[in-house]
């Protein structure tokens, strides 16, 4: 039995982290998207319900629906799970790679992976306004897609790569003497071993595709605004505060649906393997 | 012979792991691999499954010739040392997975499936998952995976070594009684000289890459031809001498206790030096001497009882000898002691000439 003293030694700073850091701001974001806009970044009554039917798209001024909040969402999500494809493309093979070769170089390569991050990200990204430049690439819809591939790549590879590694081979062996085809082989016996990263990896990287402005802001353009983007605005240019929280909760909605699908799909046991 | 196999000089990299293996392994028996870890017996097996391929010369199974033919095509299946179960399947589907390769599905594969794991008992674990078995239970899932098949050659690799004592013997009656009932040709690979030795009806005794023997078990047991193998199957007394005389009934060696008579050496020449072994077990400790010859006196050193029989460590002429005497309780007088004067009998069908000196 976990006494209460324990229950504070041991999980009380956690569960107070996650109080105070996650619950608390998050409630408080749900009371501004309840209140109204009064000034440039100021706040006020009365509680009212305008900036979530703004959110879904309701004109109160001119009483009809514009549903363009939804239609970036469903950009977003496209151009998350695009750039999220590209890195599986990618970065599968790449972890495996890395993770088949000897000790020193092995190291090595995982250094050359986090690298890039010991400098700023925003930077990062500027930089490659300087490579895109010449092409007359920037801003555009394929600068977008090579930027969040670059700042999503390594988040992808390095839960696969985890995976990998303890990839038990023997299997491999014992699906080819029971007479699989190699391609087959791998299939059944090694693919089903990587899932677990494989899908940590998709997670870590789809969802902050999802929400990602910088990227989209400095290479993609206002056409390409992402859902990302009219978030950051509403709290910055805008000043609009009520709206800008709940649109935020438009993203987190859209998230969480993502996740309850997928522990749907996967059953009780996906969720286990995906923390 | 249905089954040739003989590949020579494969090499592991710089060291040569398997020199020269010509083995004949008839259809239907139960042929031991035996050797100590690094002799190359598994490396062998891996060849045979096609995981690893010889440098030089072939492997045939069944008249066919095997070589660069890859796993999945081979008419053999393996049950590996690690058992190698699929983790995400459950024990129907594991051991579904070889005849779902060939495309076989419906009411077959059901029946198929059935009867396989009926053979090794595990009928009520259809629905189980790997992890929720143990050891032994396992190791049945991946025997029933792999006869399932019905390969031509069933090649195990040390599938008992992760057992322990008890279970590890009744899956040694059960394998080869399964091995008799299926007719089925099975190579066992063991470093274990009695799990060869209970099972096997032919065994190659197996070191640094060279079979140093193959035979029945009683024959390398007998006969010993080489001082590795007289003790790697079992003990033996080792007893270096000279020849000294032949004749049709055997050879006379000198040796430091005296002339020696044995059975065997009638085509050795007189004054080679040759190496003598006999089994612990066959000397015969005696109070008196008798007059038959091939005594040799001996002081009791120490005793090891070991339930049931003794095991007495004997000095004689500078020598440290080695006698197991039964445990039959006949009367305590059977029982010798410490620093006691012995006269050792060896008994000359008994005494082997190894081939190496």
């Amino acid at each position: 039995m976990l006494t209460l003293r324990r229950f504070f030694a041991t999980l009380g700073p956690g569960v107070l982290w996650l109080a105070v850091f996650l619950i608390v701001p998050v409630a408080i974001m749900f009371g501004y998207s309840l209140l109204t806009r009064t000034d440039l970044a100021q706040v006020g009554g009365p509680l009212t319900l305008e900036s979530w039917g703004r959110v879904f798209g309701y004109d109160a001024l001119f009483r009809e629906w514009v549903p363009d909040n939804l239609r970036v969402l469903g950009r977003s999500v496209l151009i998350a799970g695009f750039s999220t494809l590209l890195c599986v493309l990618m970065g599968y093979p790449l972890a495996f790679y890395i993770a088949r070769q000897p000790a020193r170089r092995k190291s090595f390569l995982l250094l050359l992976l986090i690298i890039p991050f010991w400098t700023n990200f925003l930077i990062r990204v500027y930089a490659w306004i300087l490579i895109l430049r010449p092409f007359d690439l920037v801003p555009s819809l394929t600068a977008t897609f090579l930027g969040m591939v670059y700042a999503f790549l390594p988040f992808f590879v390095l839960p696969v790569y985890s995976s990998v590694e303890k990839v038990d081979w023997r299997l491999l062996e014992a699906a080819q003497d029971l007479g699989a085809p190699p391609a087959k082989a791998f299939m059944a016996a090694v693919f089903p071993q990587t899932l677990p990263g494989l899908i940590a990896g998709i997670l870590l990287t789809f969802i902050p595709a999802l929400g990602t402005f910088v990227v989209s802001d400095i290479l993609g353009g206002a056409k390409t605004a992402l859902i990302g983007n009219l978030v950051q605005n509403q709290f910055g240019q805008a000043g609009d505060w009520p709206y800008g929280s709940a649109l935020s909760f438009l993203l987190m909605g859209a998230v969480l649906v993502g996740l309850w699908l997928y522990a749907r799909a996967a059953g009780q046991k996906g969720l286990e393997e995906l923390i | 012979m249905d089954v040739f196999k003989s590949f020579r000089n494969a090499q592991g990299g710089e060291t040569r792991v398997l020199d020269d293996i010509d083995l004949d392994i008839r259809k239907g028996e139960f042929f031991s691999l035996l050797g100590p870890s690094g002799c190359g017996k598994t490396t062998l097996l891996r060849i045979l499954a096609g995981f690893e391929q010889p440098d030089a010369g072939a492997v045939l199974i069944g008249g066919r010739d095997m070589t660069g033919v890859p796993p999945n095509l081979r008419p053999v299946n393996t049950v590996f040392q690690s058992y190698a179960l699929f983790p995400h399947l459950s024990v129907f589907d594991n051991v579904a997975f070889g005849l779902r390769q060939k495309g076989i599905g419906g009411a077959a594969l059901r029946d198929r499936v059935g009867r396989a794991m009926e053979t090794v008992r595990i009928g009520d674990f259809g629905t189980r998952k790997p992890d929720n078995l143990s050891g032994g239970q396992r190791q049945r899932v991946a025997l029933a995976r792999a006869i399932v098949n019905e390969p031509e050659v069933l090649l195990l690799d040390e599938p008992l070594s992760a057992l322990d004592l008890k279970l590890r013997k009744e899956l040694q009656v059960e394998l080869s009684n399964l091995q008799e009932t299926l007719g089925m040709t099975f190579v066992f690979v063991t470093h274990d000289q009695e799990e060869a030795l209970v099972m096997s009806d032919r065994i190659a005794v197996m070191n640094r890459g060279r079979v140093e023997q193959l035979g029945k078990a009683e024959d390398l047991y007998e006969r010993p031809r080489t001082a590795f193998v007289a003790n790697f199957l079992g003990q033996s007394n080792l007893i270096p001498g000279k020849v000294q005389e032949v004749g049709p009934g055997g050879a006379v060696v000198m040796t430091d206790h005296g002339p020696l008579r044995t059975v065997y050496g009638a085509d050795l020449n007189v004054g080679r030096e040759v190496m003598l072994s006999i089994r612990p077990e066959k000397l015969r400790m005696e109070r008196d001497d008798e007059t038959e010859g091939n005594e040799v006196r001996a002081r009791v050193d120490d005793i090891v009882y070991t339930g049931a029989e003794n095991q007495y460590l004997l000095e004689a002429n500078g020598q440290r000898l080695v006698a197991f005497q039964l445990n039959s309780d006949i009367g305590a007088d059977e029982d010798f002691d410490y620093e006691e004067e012995v006269a050792l009998y060896l008994p000359p069908a008994s005494l082997v000439i190894l081939e190496e000196g």
